[in-house]
């Protein structure tokens, strides 16, 4: 499959891969997508008093397509608040990567990943 | 080094220089161009010659009789006019086949087009190391089976089913035994004369031959009878119309003499480098062998890295053309129908990689592979979340994942 230069960026230099300690009440955590449909993304999530977005780990199984969009998300939400987070969609993941159709699902569940981090932390944070 | 390197002999051969050589002394006007069918001039006699010369050549391989090869355009076609023409023309004994779940495509859809057809089709599961366990295959047997198609040496995980027994079962019924053995030419040794096979499909461009040209063998003793799918001049003792391909044919031939030749040389070189690639890879932890560890043609390795994905890794692995799964079904993301016909999991059947080795395979190559997966399975394992969970002591069983 021929993937667009910006996907094969972001898988060859994947951006803030990596963990944050789960327990660390900063931490929100967002984990989609099952083994057995080939991907999985963990995205974390630190995010300040004020509701911003400070810094954002990921963690992806999945082919390069699921790898460039978690990457790419990363690099959006920082700086951004969880409300402006929640905005982003997965059309405009699929068309910053131009992702073929058949690698959609990749930006949806992207979207998905910073719709459970989001949820997770507003469990977390009583609201 | 050359990249990427080519560790995908299984999906297709480069052609033989030799072979090469060969074949293009068939095309032009300088060469034998003339049709094998022209029987009333030279052009013709002197192509009819070297395609006799060439289905020797290919019986030979096989021990059968030059009479008993059927020249077709490659393997599936082979496998369709086996399975089809024998079910078809015995159709008044029975309508029952018999077939692996584990088959090529090109097996398994000529058994789907003949359920279309009023045929019932019984799709054996495979034990865990691929291999058909012949009591099984017995009660799957029926009083109106016809047909059993069981290949040779299967294309992803190279596994060898014992074709020998398997053809004394269906003799001591009457049934008539069909085997694809486009993987097996060259790698294993095939004796038609003590093997009950009759039916066996072949292809060229798995043995360093071109594409586009394969053969059938038809048994003729006892003789077996076949309903002809393609209709025309009655080429082939009518059992494939259409004017024969004089320089694939040939090449095909030379192909299969050179594969005769040199077959149990290569056959331990082989072995050497993929002893080699195994050991190099053997300390990554959660690394699994798919298919039996002993009954298997050497060429072919399919390898299971546990929490990486099998795209990924192809796209880590550039520098190695390797595939995941079978050629003809890695456009697809589901994961591959053999593996799952194993009872692998989906995790370890999306993280497979068919590593196959051949004839132009150097050591140097193959040290240099050890050194990409090393890397490809560091990188992706430090980015995968199931790693992780994995080495957090998380059982992956026991998570509520969200199929989507």
């Amino acid at each position: 499959m021929a993937y667009s230069n910006k996907v094969i960026d972001h898988y060859e230099n994947p951006r803030n891969v990596g963990s944050f300690a789960k327990d660390d009440p900063t931490i929100a955590t967002g984990m989609v997508g099952a083994p057995a449909c080939g991907d999985v993304m963990k995205l974390q999530l630190k995010i300040n008093e004020q509701g911003i977005i400070e810094d954002a780990k990921f963690k992806t199984y999945g082919c390069g397509s699921a790898i460039a969009s978690s990457s790419l998300v990363t690099e959006w939400v920082k700086g951004k608040s969880i409300d402006e987070a929640a905005l982003i969609k997965n059309t405009d993941i699929a068309q910053e990567l131009a992702l073929p159709p058949v690698k959609i699902h990749c930006s949806i569940l992207a979207e998905d990943a910073i719709k459970a981090a989001i949820a997770d932390y507003k469990q977390r944070h009583g609201n | 080094m050359k990249l990427p390197i080519y560790l995908d002999y299984a999906a297709t051969t480069p052609v033989d220089p030799r072979v090469a050589e060969k074949l293009m002394q068939f095309l032009t006007m300088d060469g034998s161009f003339g049709n094998p069918a022209s029987r009333s001039h030279k052009f013709g006699w002197q192509a009819e010659e070297a395609v006799e010369i060439a289905r020797a050549q290919i019986a030979e391989l096989v021990n059968a009789d030059p009479r008993e090869i059927v020249f077709t355009s490659g393997a599936t076609e082979s496998n369709n006019l086996a399975i089809k023409g024998a079910a078809q023309f015995y159709h008044k004994k029975g309508k029952h086949l018999i077939t692996a779940k584990t088959e090529h495509k090109a097996v398994l859809d000529a058994m789907r087009a003949l359920e279309r057809e009023g045929f019932e089709v019984t799709y054996l599961d495979v034990e865990a190391n691929g291999l058909v366990d012949l009591n099984k295959l017995e009660a799957a047997i029926r009083p109106d089976t016809t047909v059993i198609s069981i290949m040779f040496v299967n294309n992803e995980i190279g596994v060898i089913q014992d074709i020998a027994a398997i053809g004394e079962l269906c003799r001591s019924k009457g049934i008539i035994f069909h085997v694809d053995a486009a993987q097996a030419t060259g790698k294993v040794d095939i004796d038609l004369e003590t093997l009950k096979v009759d039916l066996m499909s072949f292809s060229g461009h798995k043995t360093y031959g071109p594409k586009g040209i394969g053969a059938l063998y038809v048994r003729r003793k006892p003789r077996i009878r076949l309903e002809a799918q393609t209709h025309g001049g009655g080429h082939e003792r009518g059992m494939r119309s259409g004017t024969l391909a004089t320089h694939q044919i040939v090449a095909m031939g030379e192909a299969f003499r050179i594969a005769k030749e040199e077959m149990h040389a290569e056959r331990e070189r082989v072995a050497v480098l993929r002893d080699r690639l195994l050991d190099g890879i053997k300390d990554i932890e959660q690394v699994f062998l798919n298919g039996d560890a002993v009954q298997r043609v050497p060429g072919i390795t399919n390898v299971s890295f546990n929490y990486v994905e099998g795209e990924s890794l192809i796209m880590a692995l550039k520098d190695i053309a390797v595939s995941s799964g079978s050629a003809c079904t890695s456009a697809s993301l589901e994961p591959s129908y053999v593996l799952r016909a194993l009872g692998l999991t989906d995790e370890l059947a999306h993280s497979s990689i068919r590593f196959s080795i051949g004839r132009y395979t150097t050591e140097e190559q193959i040290d240099h592979t050890i050194k990409i997966v090393h890397d490809a399975i560091g990188k992706l394992r430090d980015m995968s979340p199931l790693w992780e969970m994995y080495k957090d002591g998380v059982d992956l069983g026991s998570v509520a994942w969200v199929a989507h």
